[in-house]
């Protein structure tokens, strides 16, 4: 199988639209090769800050229906030394997230990937439940300029900045980030939520507060997309609650040029990427669609 | 309405059974738990503490289930200390398992420590088939084993072999227990399978001395898990994924695994040497 709906976003040319996001098996070469072979369009890696970082202790995640989970991994994560030595023989169509707590920490992240064969990066401004980290990150506008600017001095890869609905109005930071150079915005990230058990009255997660994923999260995220592309020039990746092919083409009347999806892997397993694509293809067939672009943004006529 | 395996479900300890000092088993009433297939793994969460990845035990209760912890760190430690009437979530089960068929005549299982507990759920299983059973158990000494009486018990009504290989030679034979495979293998040649589960390096040289002498096997691997589900990836070993490919893997397999025995991934997920 081809899996072939060629798009191109931000420069970049992609065998079809569907990428993995940020935390989703996003640790390891052989799996990365893995996940293309079985028909993602781009993979974006686990976001990766400076030095490793062991996460919360379990539980991490919880499933809150049949299609959601609320998640505090705390970003585990190698590290940017090891992930750069992990990705080294790197060939597919990858994006390395970045996160860190101060903006002197980003330049240095991506220098570590100057010589890798990836795609680009992706900013994360949106983790919910780490401090000082991601949202904490992402609601200080002055913040989110100033490291943006310091990453495309430092590549001229695309650089997709990662929003999700903190404290400061998300449209605002979007037209911040392009302000600041970035190649296209990501929407949108786990939404703050929470699990308490009735029965031994406590929070589930270790971290108390987690993440929100999956399909609940679906509607917010097309309204994110609807109106960001309604006011950025810059391309947008719809992200949240993505679970069959109908949900793709949603995203995509809403604006988004390409989508991610997270979730649907821990519930329909990894080749439910190949069946989005597959999926899609014979949607955008059946339409007589010949290219997908006729589809971004048709829901704003 | 069926029960989703993902949703947590929160359950009351019944009964314990004291396995040794530091080995405790527990057990409670779950139907999906009940009825998981031998291999399969619990993902438990000890309420304020920690949620690890436990394989099921059986329990003789009809809609029962049981684990077996042992006593380590924090997260088992927390678990041990739990006593019947406390309540603890578990959600799955999750995991493939063993393999098994009535035309496989002579098996063997190999296993040490907690990793008894997938091999006993197997032999319990399979137990009533027309095959020949050798169980070979490793510990460190005499009263680090346990699930023997368990064995001899089940023993009485069909022939198992329990060959028990102690490091201190406190009971059977003193050496490792790939030394009794080993030797075991050299005289019997119709073994149709290996089952094994224990500390990876034990596991390898089962590996290796299945290949060896041509006899498959399969070996239920661990890793570090969070989601149990399949998508952070915490418990990769090369391109698989030991919550949702495994835990179980076949010679075949494993030939492709070549982390395995050799490295696992830490917390961060950085790849680290056994
Ligand atoms: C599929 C599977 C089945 C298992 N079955 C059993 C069983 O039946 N009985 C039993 O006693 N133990 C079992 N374990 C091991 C168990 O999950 C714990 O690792 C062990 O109890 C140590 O816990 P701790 O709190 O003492 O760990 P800590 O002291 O916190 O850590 C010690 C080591 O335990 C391991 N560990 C801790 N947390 C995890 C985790 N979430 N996932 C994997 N490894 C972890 C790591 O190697 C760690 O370095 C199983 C593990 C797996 C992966
Ligand atoms: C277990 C888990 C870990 C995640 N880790 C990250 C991360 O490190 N960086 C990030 O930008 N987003 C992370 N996310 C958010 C996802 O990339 C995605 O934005 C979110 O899950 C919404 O998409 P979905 O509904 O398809 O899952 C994580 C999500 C989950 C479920
Ligand atoms: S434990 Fe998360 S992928 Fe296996």
């Amino acid at each position: 199988m081809d899996y072939d709906i060629p798009i191109n976003i931000a420069g970049l040319d992609l065998k079809n639209p569907v990428i993995v996001a940020s935390g989703i098996l996003g640790l390891s070469q052989s799996i990365f090769d893995r996940l293309y072979k079985i028909g993602a369009g781009a993979i974006v890696s686990k976001s990766i800050s400076l030095l490793p970082r062991e996460g919360y202790r379990n539980p991490t995640i919880v499933s809150v229906d049949n299609m959601s989970y609320i998640n505090a991994v705390g970003l585990a994560n190698p590290g940017a030394e090891s992930f750069s030595t992990e990705i080294s023989k790197n060939k597919g169509p990858l994006l390395v997230s970045l996160v860190g707590s101060e903006k002197s920490e980003f330049s240095v992240i991506v220098r570590k990937f100057r010589d890798h064969k990836i795609l680009g990066f992706e900013l994360n401004l949106s983790c919910p439940h780490v401090e000082k980290m991601g949202m904490e990150i992402g609601d200080d506008l002055k913040l989110v300029y100033d490291i943006i600017q310091s990453i495309k001095k430092e590549t001229t890869k695309p650089l997709f900045v990662k929003v999700g609905l903190g404290k400061s109005d998300i449209l605002e930071v979007a037209k911040v980030a392009e302000s600041a150079g970035a190649d296209g915005i990501t929407a949108i990230n786990t939404l703050r939520a929470m699990k308490i058990d009735i029965e031994t009255q406590c929070p589930v997660l270790e971290n108390k507060i987690g993440g929100l994923s999956g399909s609940a999260i679906k509607p917010l995220g097309i309204r994110c997309v609807y109106e960001l592309s309604k006011s950025l020039k810059i391309p947008i990746i719809g992200c949240g609650g993505i679970m069959t092919y109908s949900d793709v083409v949603e995203y995509m009347m809403a604006g988004a040029s390409a989508i991610q999806i997270g979730s649907l892997i821990g519930l329909k397993g990894i080749s439910s990427i190949g069946k989005i694509v597959m999926g899609l293809r014979s949607y955008l067939e059946a339409g007589n669609i010949n290219d997908i672009k006729e589809i971004i943004g048709i829901a704003h006529r | 309405m069926p029960i989703d395996k993902n949703l947590m479900r929160l359950v009351k300890i019944e009964d314990v059974n004291i396995e040794t000092p530091t080995v405790k088993t527990i057990f409670f009433k779950d139907s999906l738990s009940s009825v998981s297939k031998p291999g399969q793994f619990l993902m438990v969460w000890i309420p304020r503490r920690e949620e690890l990845p436990l394989s099921v035990m059986i329990s003789d209760t009809k809609n029962h289930a049981a684990i077996t912890i042992r006593k380590n760190g924090y997260g088992s430690t927390s678990l041990f200390n739990k006593d019947i009437g406390d309540r603890i979530g578990i959600r799955g089960p999750f995991g493939n398992s063993f393999s098994f068929n009535k035309s496989l005549k002579n098996i063997i299982f190999l296993g040490g420590g907690t990793g008894l507990v997938p091999l006993v759920r197997l032999l319990y299983y399979i137990k009533e088939y027309d095959s020949k059973f050798t169980f070979i158990m490793g510990a460190k000494t005499k009263s680090e084993l346990f699930f023997t009486e368990l064995i001899y018990e089940w023993a009485k009504a069909k022939k198992i072999d329990l060959h028990i290989a102690t490091e201190d030679g406190s009971l059977g034979t003193k050496g490792y227990p790939t030394d009794i495979l080993r030797a075991f293998l050299s005289v019997h040649k119709d073994i149709d399978m290996i089952y094994t589960c224990g500390p990876e390096l034990m596991m390898k040289k089962v590996y290796d001395i299945a290949i060896i002498n041509s006899v498959r096997m399969e070996a239920s691997i661990e890793r570090y898990m969070k989601c149990g589900i399949g998508i952070c990836s915490s418990c990769c070993i090369n391109d698989k994924l030991v919550c949702v490919d495994g835990t179980i893997f076949n010679e075949t397999k494993i030939q492709k695994l070549t982390e395995f025995g050799v490295s696992y991934r830490n917390k961060s997920g950085i790849l680290t040497k056994f």
